[in-house]
Formats: structure tokens, C-alpha cells, sequence
């Protein structure tokens, strides 16, 4: 009788597991593997080394942080950099410090103008990419662009968005795209909190700066790095700029994954190269999900 | 008529006329054909998908019906930009799929065949393509356009040459004596010096940069460096320059032009879609001039096209590329173009090569290419086919064609064209000074050929 709480045999679990474990060594496993050997060989899709791949060792790795030249814009470390700049702007700063202000700020509130704030937040997250895409290039455009219209009529000049100012303007993109998350993560988290914890604290008078920094930031913590682990992994590998700038105007916005995707699939389309920025990008999300796992981990045991 | 005898009449009757049917369905039942090009009614490539669509795929399934083998023929538009349909054939092709009959730029034939995905025209079809009557009014330089190693690939639609497109209307605004024809970078430059105190906004418009494509080494930078002495490949010793005066020349004139003294729009050459920014320049009169192929003349700015300039024929003027100075060009020339070549290839991986072909060797038959000349004049690929009703057109063949060269058909070159989209880039964003950029641009060109297959010009 000892596997008296088991409903089916060992035997038959491992049936129903099956299809999952192909799923995942057909579809995950071996196509990791794939790019890990195509990292070490200079396999294209067009021209000779198409047909007659060879081994080139190291080479693409060398390529990639060769120190003389990879700081240029359109090398990959311009790109690591820019990317850097791009999840610290709209995911860091954008995204999660809006997404909390906008929960914050409907705290305990209920009402048309919260329901109104939240559907268009909402909204702006699910709409398809590239229809997003095209009403903000119509929205930054220089010459017909609405925001240069608004600013024009105030008074504020007629910046040119794109070619000007490109990063900026895709971190703005990215921030209104994807607060949605971080505010219903915070909204959700908030709501969490015993209400008599700021009852308590509205009695003895305290600020909301003083509420915020000594209730509310405490008790959300474990939420908050949450949020910003996974919004980090996520816009690390976001491609959406790509239809707003194409990386351009001269390189200057183009994040890792517009630079995997230019090797790899445009030109030559060189598989090998385009293979180790992946194994690279790989190891860095890789990374970002361990501390993840483990803030959760650590999250569970406190 | 007994019961069982109305059913059998009725049974019988009813085989004989689904017999009849399947035999009916069988004779009519047509073969698909898909051709594709980079062309849309309505948008770029206006006249060859009318022509297509309303001339040559009904006449040719006409004929077809007519000596009981039909054949129908659909035509794809395809309407974004060349790279991306380069992309499209890259990815069709290796996985074995595609359309039928596709066009295609000849500077990429040599890539495709060296990755496989290509095979000679009488390997897909047949050797009877060898005995075309077509051939022998196509001369063997306009062959070459579609040709790698001695095979043929596919069946050419024309060639083109390069110029600069200026705008009377300004020019006349700014007191410049017509027609136009510069002797000497230092006039164009000149010129546009006059044009920009005179109020225009974009005076000369050079192609440079990535977004631009194969059109900024082109329309751009061949038509600069050809003109400061020498080629980007010298096919005499089979090496690629790198590093030169010429070079150098060719990236201060573009910094002269973008950085220094503005008179070009840099915006337009760093934008995605700059190139149709400069169509729409030039037409509503901002940029004054603008190196261009004859494509531009016959195609963009033609009437019916949406960058139809107004009386094209009164406001656009046109005036050969000089070189630096007389005589400093390639081979000593005073003016310089530069050709390349489009045509039409049929896909390997057909079901129904001899059907592809039979459309491929009709549409480019004498009577549809003259038809498509009527629609618009442009230098043709048969010898027996003139350019019809354009005296522009035909006095830029004329004038050009004796000066052009082309591009070294090599599975390099694409890949060296992208170092020179880069290179040009750099300098005009500011990004690089000449030297640097052109440092740059060794390096880079030295690792993708082999350091024995470059050279320096001292």
C-alpha cells in the first residue's frame, strides 16, 4: 500500500507528461542547442558559406567585443548600450514609476475618471504593435505629426522627433505602451495593504511622502522587484522600436534586438553571427531570471 | 418504359454526362502560373503591373486557350521596398518555395547562386530556352545583367543609366542660365551655392546612408567616386580599393554637401523612408537637384505616378554627373553614369518550368516589349526594339551609355555595398570624419574579401 494516495501508476504519469516533454525538447530544447553549434560556424543564407558552413571557433565572439570598434554605433556594443539606456528610460523610469504613480494616485478611489485612466492605460497595452507603431510615427512625425501641432500652437517649437531626438522618443513609446503591467501589478498589490495601517498613520498626521516612503514602499517591496525583473527582461528583448526608427537615424537606436535581427535576417543574413548574439542575449536573460527566481524564492521564506 | 429500364436509362445518361464532364474538366482544367514583381497599379511600378494585368497575362492566356493548352497566369504585387523583397527571395527560396517566374536585380544573382538557391535557366527548364529567337536580339552586355560564370539565369528587362535631375523652375528663380550642364564638381557645388541663396530650401540631394539601400551606392557614392578617377573594384588584378585620394574626395564632397554647408537635406539620407522623401521633394519644389537613374525620369515622376511632377517635360532638366574636374573621372572621362539591370528569373523550385517559361519568353517577346515602351519609354534589352515617343529618354541613352560602367557581378559586392551605405552614413550624420570612416570601411572590406583580394591606390 504504498502508493496509496497516488491516483495513476508512475507509468502512466510519465504518458501524460510526454507530450509536454516534446513539446518542450522540439520547440525549446533543440532549436537552443541549434544556435548554440550554428555560434561557432560562419553559416549565411545567401552567398558560398550558405552550402558549405565551416567552423570558425571563436570568431563571432571575437567579432562581437572586438574592443577597437565595438563601442561604434551599429556594433554590438553600441547596441548593449543603447538597449541599457532604453529599459532604464521606459521600463524602469517609464513604466514602473508611472504605473505606480497612476496606482497610487487611484488608491482607494473608486469613480468614472479611475475607470477612465485605467481602460485607456489598459488599452494602449493591448492594441496590436504595429498599429501602435503607426499612429505614433504619424503622432512624432516633424512636418504633420499631432504632438508637433500641440507644441507648435503653445509655443514650444517644432522638434524633430525622430531624427533629433530617436532614443528619447522611443523610450516615451515604450513608457506609454507598457505601463498597463506595473499599474495593475500596483493597483492589485495595494490593495493588499490592511487599511488601517494608513488609518492609523492619517491619525498621527503623517505625509504622503511619509506614507508612502514608510507603509506602503515596505509592504509592496517584494512587488516591486518583481515587477522590475520581469519588465527588465521583457523590454530587453522588445523589437517594437524597430517600427518606429528602424534603429535608425544612423544607428542611434538600435537595441540588441534590432541588431540580431539586421545580421541575421537582412543582407547576407548571416545565421552564425546573428547565432552568438543570440547565445549572448541568452545568458544575459538567463541571468535576470535567476535573480527573479530567487527574489521569489527569498520572498517565500520571509 | 418498365421502372427498371427508366433506371438504367437514367443511370447510363447520368455516367455518360459525368464522363463527358471529368473529359471537359480535364482538357480546360488550366496550369497556375504566379509571377511576382515589385510593382503595384496604383503605386511604384504603376505601368509594368498595368501592362502585366492588362495586356500580357490576358493575350498570352488568350493564346494559350486558343491551342487547347491553358494556362493561367496570376501576378503578386509585391510593394515594399527592394531589400525587403531581396528578403522575401532569400527566405522563399531556401526553404524550396516561391512564385513562379520572379524579378530580380542582377548585383544579386551571383549571392543566390553561391548559396544554391539559384540554378541556370536550361537546368530549370530545359535546353530548349538556348534556341529562344530572343537571344539573338539581346546583346551579350545586357546578357551579362542576369549571367554568372558563362550560365544564364534568367531573361533581362533593360538597363538604365545615372544622372542629375534638376528643376528649371528654380533654377530660373535663382537666375541659372538653361539648359545646365556642369563641367566640374566645383560648379554643382557652385550651383547649389547660388540655389541656397536664392531662398531653396535643398538645393543637391546625393544619396548616402543605410536606409537608402542599394540606391545610395548607386545614385550616391558610384556616381561620386567614378568621377573623383576610379572604380570601386579594378578588374583588371581582380582587387577591391579601400583606401585612396578618390575615396577620400568622394566622402569630403559628400561632407561639403551634408555637413559643412548644408546645401543637401542629411534628414532625408537617415530616415527609413528618405528615398520616397526625395521624390516627394522634388516634386513639390524643395530639392532643386537630385542624382538619380532614368527610372526616376520614367517611373517616379512620370505622369500618373503619385510623385508626378506637373509638366515633367517643361520643369525637369537633366545634365550628365561630371567628373571632379575634365578628364579626372574613371578612364579618363569627363562625365560618368553607371548602369545596372533588372529582368526576370524563374524559380527552381517550380512545378511548371516549361509553363513559366512559355509566359517568361511571350512577355518578352518584340510585340509585348515594344507594347510596354508605348507605356513607357525606357532603354530597352532588345536590339530590335527602340525607345518610342521619349526624346529625354533617348537622349540620355545617347549621352550616357558610352560613359557607364557596371558593378563587379561577385558574391561580394552586396556585402561591400552595405559597408559603403555605412560609410557614407557616418559622415553624413557627423558620426566620422572622411578619414576615419574610410579606416573604417578598409577594415571592414579587408575582412570580407581577404586581405589578398584588396589594395590601396597610393
Amino acid at each position: 500500500m504504498e502508493r496509496k494516495h497516488a491516483i495513476f501508476p508512475a507509468r502512466v504519469g510519465i504518458i501524460f507528461l510526454t507530450p509536454a516533454i516534446l513539446f518542450v525538447i522540439v520547440f525549446l530544447l533543440y532549436p537552443f542547442v541549434r544556435v548554440f553549434l550554428l555560434s561557432f560556424t560562419n553559416q549565411t543564407l545567401l552567398g558560398t558559406t550558405a552550402p558549405n558552413p565551416e567552423f570558425v571557433g571563436l570568431d563571432n565572439y571575437r567579432h562581437l567585443f572586438n574592443p577597437d570598434r565595438w563601442m561604434r554605433l551599429g556594433e554590438f556594443g553600441s547596441a548593449l548600450k543603447i538597449t541599457t539606456q532604453f529599459v532604464v528610460g521606459s521600463a524602469l523610469i517609464g513604466q514602473a514609476g508611472m504605473g505606480m504613480l497612476i496606482a497610487w494616485a487611484f488608491y482607494r478611489k473608486r469613480g468614472v475618471l479611475r475607470e477612465v485612466v485605467f481602460t485607456l492605460v489598459i488599452l494602449a497595452w493591448i492594441i496590436p504593435e504595429t498599429v501602435v507603431a503607426f499612429t505614433w510615427v504619424a503622432f512624432l512625425d516633424w512636418e504633420f505629426g499631432t504632438l508637433n501641432s500641440v507644441l507648435e500652437t503653445v509655443g514650444l517649437g517644432r522638434p524633430d522627433w525622430l531624427f533629433e531626438r530617436p532614443l528619447q522618443s522611443i523610450i516615451l513609446f515604450n513608457s506609454w505602451r507598457g505601463t498597463a503591467f506595473s499599474m495593475l501589478l500596483f493597483s492589485g498589490a495595494l490593495e493588499t495593504i490592511p487599511p488601517s495601517y494608513v488609518e492609523t498613520a492619517e491619525v498621527v498626521g503623517a505625509t504622503a511622502w511619509q506614507k508612502f516612503r514608510d507603509i506602503f514602499f515596505p509592504l509592496l517591496r517584494g512587488h516591486i522587484l518583481t515587477d522590475l525583473i520581469l519588465i527588465t527582461l521583457w523590454t530587453f528583448n522588445v523589437f517594437t522600436p524597430f517600427l518606429l526608427t528602424g534603429g535608425g537615424p544612423a544607428k542611434r537606436t538600435e537595441v540588441v534586438s534590432i541588431y540580431t535581427y539586421r545580421t541575421a535576417f537582412m543582407g547576407r543574413h548571416e545565421f552564425g553571427k546573428g547565432s552568438s548574439i543570440a547565445v549572448v542575449m541568452m545568458l544575459i536573460n538567463l541571468g535576470l531570471a535567476l535573480i527573479y527566481l530567487a527574489s521569489i524564492r527569498r520572498r517565500r521564506a520571509t | 418504359m418498365s421502372r427498371s429500364k427508366f433506371l438504367t436509362l437514367l443511370l447510363v445518361t447520368v455516367l455518360a454526362l459525368g464522363a463527358l464532364n471529368i473529359g471537359l474538366v480535364q482538357a480546360q482544367e488550366p496550369v497556375k502560373v504566379t509571377i511576382t514583381c515589385r510593382c503595384v497599379v496604383g503605386g511604384v511600378n504603376h505601368n509594368l503591373a498595368v501592362w502585366l494585368t492588362t495586356f500580357t497575362i490576358p493575350t498570352f492566356e488568350e493564346a494559350m486557350a486558343a491551342q487547347g493548352t491553358p494556362i493561367d497566369v496570376e501576378l503578386v504585387e509585391f510593394g515594399g521596398g527592394d531589400e525587403q523583397l531581396k528578403e522575401q527571395y532569400a527566405l522563399d527560396l531556401s526553404v524550396g518555395s516561391g512564385y513562379d517566374i520572379i524579378s530580380f536585380d542582377g548585383f544579386w544573382v551571383p549571392e543566390f547562386v553561391g548559396a544554391g538557391l539559384l540554378k541556370p535557366l536550361a537546368e530549370v527548364v530545359g535546353p530548349e530556352v538556348n534556341d529562344w529567337e530572343g537571344w539573338g536580339h539581346i546583346s551579350d552586355g545586357i546578357q551579362a545583367i542576369l549571367s554568372y560564370q558563362g550560365e544564364r539565369y534568367g531573361i533581362p528587362a533593360g538597363t538604365d543609366v545615372r544622372q542629375i535631375f534638376y528643376r528649371k523652375d528654380l533654377f530660373e528663380q535663382a537666375g541659372i542660365a538653361l539648359p545646365w550642364q556642369p563641367t566640374s564638381w566645383e560648379e554643382v557645388l557652385d550651383t547649389a551655392r547660388t540655389l541656397k541663396e536664392a531662398g531653396i530650401e535643398t538645393p543637391l540631394q546625393v544619396n548616402a546612408g543605410t536606409a537608402m539601400g542599394e540606391a545610395t551606392t548607386m545614385q550616391g557614392y558610384f556616381m561620386v567616386l567614378l568621377g573623383a578617377g576610379h572604380h570601386l573594384y579594378d578588374f583588371d588584378d581582380g582587387k577591391w580599393i579601400i583606401k585612396s585620394q578618390g575615396i577620400l574626395d568622394t566622402l569630403n564632397f559628400y561632407k561639403t554637401v551634408y555637413v559643412d554647408e548644408g546645401l543637401g537635406d542629411a534628414r532625408m539620407q537617415l530616415l527609413q523612408d528618405g528615398r520616397n522623401r526625395s521624390f516627394v521633394g522634388f516634386r513639390d519644389g524643395q530639392i532643386a537637384m537630385l542624382v538619380e537613374g532614368d527610372w526616376f525620369w520614367r517611373s517616379v515622376i512620370a505622369p500618373g505616378s503619385e510623385t508626378a511632377v506637373e509638366n515633367r517635360n517643361e520643369v525637369v532638366g537633366w545634365a550628365m554627373m561630371p567628373a571632379k574636374e575634365p578628364g579626372a573621372g574613371y578612364r579618363g572621362q569627363d562625365f560618368v553614369s553607371i548602369s545596372g539591370g533588372t529582368g526576370w528569373l524563374i524559380n527552381p523550385n517550380t512545378p511548371h518550368p516549361k509553363e513559366a517559361w512559355a509566359f517568361l519568353s511571350y512577355m518578352s517577346s518584340r510585340d509585348q516589349v515594344r507594347a510596354f515602351e508605348l507605356m513607357q519609354p525606357r532603354i530597352s534589352f532588345r536590339d530590335d526594339v527602340e525607345v518610342a515617343g521619349d526624346p529625354v529618354m533617348t537622349a540620355m541613352a545617347n549621352a550616357l551609355l558610352q560613359y557607364s560602367t557596371v558593378r563587379p557581378m561577385l558574391p561580394e559586392y552586396p556585402l561591400i555595398s552595405t559597408e559603403i551605405q555605412l560609410m557614407t552614413e557616418r559622415v553624413v550624420s557627423g558620426e566620422m570624419s572622411p578619414e576615419e570612416a574610410m579606416d573604417a570601411f578598409a577594415e571592414a572590406v579587408t575582412e570580407i574579401a581577404g586581405a589578398d583580394n584588396v589594395k590601396t591606390l597610393e
